[in-house]
This record gives structure tokens, sequence and C-alpha cells, in this order.
């Protein structure tokens, strides 16, 4: 940054000796010419004037012969000066103009704006580094959320994209090279306030190398990457990696517990889904018969790995299998676009079919052809780019696998409710007649809608009521969380779905369980019910109202007078019973 | 040798000759202080103001401040010689003619601190 303040500097250097120089040859050479008065006295003309008339004469501002009439000697002098210190001045001006629009000097000042806004960041942030597919979910989704981020890129065209995106905080983008370590303390990794490191670009070696920057520059950070290879994986995870996100493994675990527990993957899809969108059916992919997978590559491989694990028929196709790995069940030579090839995979008594190549095109096409020989096969597609969703959503496929949102949805998760991903966690190891009890519970409470999640602390500022009013908060339960604030004898529709105390979690905790100070809290409810459930919170008189039924008086005056009152009562009481 | 260095310390030191030469002399008599040398002195003060502009070091940065100062003092006693000269009518009397001087011997202070740091930074360049 600096370098480049003190390259332009040096070039200006030129132009601006030119211009004082060639001033100060026109000034001696009016000074030296003597002018002459009205009355035709010669009077040499002084510095002050000469400096004057050089100065309006060379920006073509031309105010006219001052202070007297010139000579013709002074004529023939200006003349000179006029095409020479125009001439001069037109170049230094546009010369210096030039300097200072040029794109690496604007860049520098960008980049220092950037930097000065970045080190004024007053609120706990992440650093996305690569704003692509996965990059602009997350980054929507943490500042719907009105979490903080900054993003680096080194793409231009999507730092400018995400300046028109409309983002409902401030996101400070830097449009630089995240491999280097330079650009990432530019970024903010070693602001106080930095959450974590999110690389989530395409290439592995750079979210390999901001891993390790991120690791070694702040070693407390949490650093969330994406891998597409085993191999990253490992080296990622061997230096401490807190989070790595392999979409296809991601991809291939869920296919195989959506085989195993159907319920399962329905309620997570609908708790980690957006807000807005209406609820999914549930899944119920092929358990028994053929499972024909086009294409062995990195996706290939995974769902071959777990499909394999449930003890499923399976058969590969693919164009070069000596090159990606030869799976050890049967393997068709082909793209699996033509005919041929899937019958020679027996197309016609497989019950699903994965196509799972890294081209949109020849994965449409493999679809299109197989279902024209098999009706009723179970389609599991990958899609690559988002561009083709339109083509994706018609072709007919089942589960329909995209490797940018599969990524975005986990790490969103894991920033904005890490009580969800604790749920999840906790949750795999209940049965999935659990799940379908909890499933229509939900549909239940909701109707249509997809839940909306959220997670709460007991603390001063999420629930300053229940930290005020301590003889409210010695009874509290979760029980008066989801009370209507307005009548208590009607509940809100809202699911309590785990309780964290002291560390210790409690999934679908009781109506009655205790919630003390400190508790964490997830919930699931409808949109609204959590403005509710935060003014039981918030407001001491809602809480009060909610645990003791209580509508009395409120404002700091009423209060005193009631504690007055009850205190009165109080010895009046234990008078009564001395007598 | 470098040209460049002959060019830039040339500018430093003329301007400190040519600001010496303005000052000395008695300090309220106009006639020892003669505005073509004062001129020079401004001119070639430009221009070893811009030839210090983009020097990243320590001592470049130095320079380039010492310079400021100087100009700085100059444009000042300029503004004084204009207002005493042409607008407020009186012409020079001993008293502008003296804080002229005193404007242009600040620049000159300014001017020998630019060319002693000079020579240290040739001496650390010759280590």
């Amino acid at each position: 940054m600096d370098s480049i303040v003190f390259l332009i500097m040096r070039r200006m250097r030129a132009p601006l000796i030119m211009l004082i120089v060639s001033y100060a040859v026109a000034i001696i050479g009016l000074v030296l010419i003597p002018g002459r008065d009205p009355a035709g006295n010669a009077v040499p003309m002084g510095f002050f004037h000469a400096f004057y008339v050089v100065a309006y004469t060379s920006t073509t501002i031309g105010f006219g012969e001052i202070p007297n009439p010139f000579t013709d000697a002074q004529r023939l002098w200006v003349s000179f000066v006029i095409f020479g210190t125009v001439a001069i001045w037109i170049y230094a001006a546009g010369a210096l103009i030039a300097l200072l629009q040029e794109p690496t000097f604007r860049r520098a000042r960008a980049e220092s704006r950037l930097r000065a806004r970045v080190a004024h960041l007053r609120d706990p942030f992440y650093l996305v580094c690569g704003y692509g597919q996965t990059g602009s979910a997350l980054v929507k989704a943490l500042t719907d959320r009105h979490q903080h981020a900054v993003v680096i890129d080194s793409d231009q065209e999507r730092i400018s994209l995400l300046a028109l995106e409309n983002h409902r905080e401030y996101v400070p983008a830097l449009c630089a090279d995240a491999r280097r370590p330079s650009n990432l303390l530019a970024a903010g990794l070693d602001h106080p306030l930095c959450q974590g490191v999110v690389a989530v670009s395409n290439v592995n070696e750079t979210n390999l190398k901001i891993a390790i920057a991120a690791k070694l520059l702040r070693p407390r950070i949490k650093v969330i990457c994406r891998a597409d290879s085993h191999e990253v994986e490992a080296n990622m995870a061997s230096f401490g990696t807190d989070h790595i996100y392999d979409p296809f493994d991601a991809f291939a675990l869920y296919l195989a517990i959506a085989l195993e527990a159907p319920c399962m993957t329905l309620l997570w899809d609908w708790l980690t889904g957006e807000s807005d969108e209406p609820l999914t059916e549930p899944l119920y992919p092929p358990i028994k018969g053929l499972w024909v997978i086009c294409g062995f590559g990195r996706f290939g491989r995974a769902l071959y790995r777990h499909l394999k694990d449930q003890g499923l028929d399976l058969m590969v196709v693919d164009a070069k299998p000596h090159l990606t790995g030869i799976p050890g069940a049967g393997v068709v030579q082909g793209r699996g676009t033509e005919a041929a090839t899937l019958e020679q995979a027996h197309i016609d008594r497989a019950v699903a079919l994965v196509a799972g190549t890294d081209d949109d095109a020849t994965n449409l096409s493999i679809i299109m052809t197989a279902l024209q020989l098999n009706r009723d096969l179970f389609v599991v597609a990958r899609k690559n780019h988002l561009d083709n969703q339109e083509l994706f959503d018609r072709v007919g496929a089942q589960v329909v696998m995209h490797p940018s949102i599969i990524i975005a949805d986990g790490i969103r998760v894991r920033l904005t409710l890490p009580l969800l991903w604790e749920f999840i966690h906790y949750s795999r190891f209940q049965e999935d007649a659990w799940a379908c009890a909890l499933i229509s519970r939900i549909s239940a409470v909701l109707q249509d809608q997809v839940p909306q999640v959220w997670q709460i602390e007991i603390n001063n500022e999420q629930a300053g009521a229940v930290v005020a009013e301590e003889e409210c908060a010695a009874a509290l339960t979760i029980d008066h969380l989801i009370t209507d604030p307005r009548d208590r004898e009607r509940r809100l529709a809202v699911i309590p779905l785990l309780l964290e105390h002291n560390d210790e979690r409690r999934l679908l905790p009781a109506l009655t369980d205790r919630v003390r100070k400190g508790d964490q809290l997830l919930f699931c409810g409808r949109e609204g019910a959590r403005g509710s459930m935060d003014w039981t919170l918030i407001d001491r008189h809602a809480l009060r109202y909610v645990v003791t039924g209580e509508d009395g008086p409120d404002g700091w005056v009423w209060r005193q007078l009631a504690r007055r009152r009850r205190r009165r009562q109080r010895r009046g009481g234990v008078e009564e019973a001395d007598a | 040798m470098n040209p460049e260095k002959v060019v830039f310390g040339f500018f430093i030191v003329l301007s400190l000759t040519l600001n010496f030469g303005f000052v000395i002399g008695d300090i309220d008599d106009p006639s020892h202080h003669h505005p073509w040398e004062f001129f020079a002195v401004i001119v070639v003060n430009l221009i070893a103001t811009v030839l210090k502009f983009g020097d990243r070091s320590q001592l470049g940065a130095l320079l380039l401040a010492t310079s400021l100062v100087a100009m700085l003092q100059l444009t000042a006693a300029a503004l004084v010689w204009v207002t005493a000269a042409y607008t407020s009518g009186v012409g020079m009397t001993p008293s502008t003619m003296t804080s002229i001087v005193s404007l242009a011997a600040g620049a000159l202070m300014a001017n020998v601190i630019s060319v002693i740091l000079l020579v240290i930074e040739t001496f650390l360049l010759r280590r």
C-alpha cells in the first residue's frame, strides 16, 4: 500500500518541476521587460503582478493586460508565455490527474480505506474467504441474523456484485488474493473481534493456505474450511482446523441416513431450512435393489462407500474407470449417456440411479435416457452450477445435490445456530420413530411453514427481565417461557428442542424443567412466536404476569408502593398470629 | 556517481546558499535584500521540495518536512512583501523588511537542517 503512494509521488516530480520552471521563466521575462503607465513613464512590473499575469494566462483564464496596457515588447513575450505555459500546464494537470486515477493507486486507496473500516468494527465478525455461491449464501444468512462478516475474494467482479446485493449489515469487502497472509491481516484476521475464518473458495489449495495462515497467526480462532478431497481434508485436520466440510461426503452421509431414517432426515431438513420455503415431503429412497452410479469421481466414490455400508447392490458406470479408481463391484465402461451402456448396467431392473459426473449436461442426459428405459427409477442428481436450476427442476430427479449449497447450509447452521448443530448431533443417537413423533408435533404446531429456529441464552442482554426479577427467576420453567404473555392460559406455537445447563444437554426438555441464569435454549416455532417470547424475557411486568399471574401496577413508584404494602401485610399477618 | 543525486544535492545546497545570500545584510535595510534574490530562493526551494517527493525512508521524510517548513516560511514572507508593497499603500518600511527577513531567516534554518541531513545520509551510504 505504502509503496504505491511513494511511487505516485515520485512520478509527480517531473510534471511539477516542469510547471515550476516554466512559471519561473515566464515571470522573470515579465519582470525584466519594462511596462509603461498611462502617462508614458517606464515602470517595471513587480514579481507579484508578473506571477498574477502568468497564473491566469497559463490556466487560459485570461483577464487581460494588468495593471497597465502592455507595451509591444511585453506582448511579444506574453505570446511566447501563452504557448509555453498553457501547454505545460495542461500536460502537468493531465499527468497529475492520470496518476491519481491509476488503477493500482485506486486499489491501494480502497484497500487502506477498508483496513480502516475493519479496524473500526465494533461487533464480532467472521472472515469469509471466497465469495462464490457458497460464500454469498453464507454472508446473506449471517447478515440476515444480524451477524457481521468481512469478505475477501480475488475476483473484482464478485466484489462489485457484493456491493449490489442488499445485505442487512454492512459487509466490508476486499479484492485481494486470500492466499497471501498480509491480505488476510488487512481483512481483519488479527482484529480482536474476529470470531473465525471461513475458507470456502472452490480451490483446495487456497483453502489449505488460508487455514494454515489463520491457525498460525491466530491459533485460538475458529477455522472452517471446504475441502473436496480426503488428502486435503487429512492435511487440514493435521494442524487443527476446527471444521472441515466435504460436500460430497456430507451428501453421501445424508443419503445414507435418509435410507435408514427418513423421518430424521426430514426433521433436519425442516429445522435447517430457510424460513421462507414451504415444508418438504419426506424422501423414501429404495432400500433394496440395484443402484446404478454414473460417474465415479469424488461424488461417486463417497456415495459408493456409504451405500455399500448399507448393503445395497451397486453398479458403477464410468468413462475412465482405470483413472478414477476401480470399485469392487461391477463396472461398466462408458459415459452413461447412451442407452447401450445403461442397459449393460441392468438399468431395467435397477431401483435407483445416481447421475454424479461433474458436468451438468452429461448428468441431465443420463437421467433423461435412464428414465426412458425405466420409468420407476429413484433419481439422485448432482447439480454443479446454480444456473441450471430450472433444468434440474424439470428433469424429474427426486434428490438434487448441489455442493455449494450443502456447504453453505452446513456452515450457516454451525455459525448462526450452534445449538441446532448440537441438537442434530445428539438426535443421531435417537430412533427414527422419535423423529417421526417430533415431526408430527412440529407439523401440528406449524401447519405449512418451515419452522423458525432460534436460540436464547438467559443473560442480561437477551433476558434482562429474568436477571432483574430474582423472585420470578427462581420459579421459572420452560412452561413459563412458552406461555403467551397476553393471556396466561394460552401457550405459544413453540416447541422447545434443547436445554443446555452447565454443559449438560437435554433433548426435548419437559415443560416442568427449570430454567436458570446462564442456560441456553433452542426453540422452533411459528413466525412471530419469538417476538412474544422475547417480550416475556425482556419485560419485567410480562414476566411477573406469566410466572405469578399477578397483573400488578408497574413503574418505579408503583413498584415501591406495592413492596411497602406487601411488607405491611406481612407484618400485620405476624401480629395476628401473635395475638 | 548517480546523476539523480547530483541534481538533488545541487538544488538543496543552492536553496541554502541563495537563502543565506538573501538574509545576510542589515535586517531592516531594503537595499540589502533584493527582490530578485527572493524570487530565486522561492523557485529553487519549490524545486527542492518537489525533488524530495516519493522517498520512503525515514531520512527522506525528514528532508521533505524541512523543505515544507522552508516553503511555509518563504510563502509567509512573500505575502508580507506583497501586502506591504501593493495593498497597504504604505510601501516598504524598515519594520516590514525586518519581518520579511526574519521569516526568510527561519527558512534558512530549515535549509541548514536539510543540508545537514543530506550530509548524514551521504555518510550512511558510505558505510
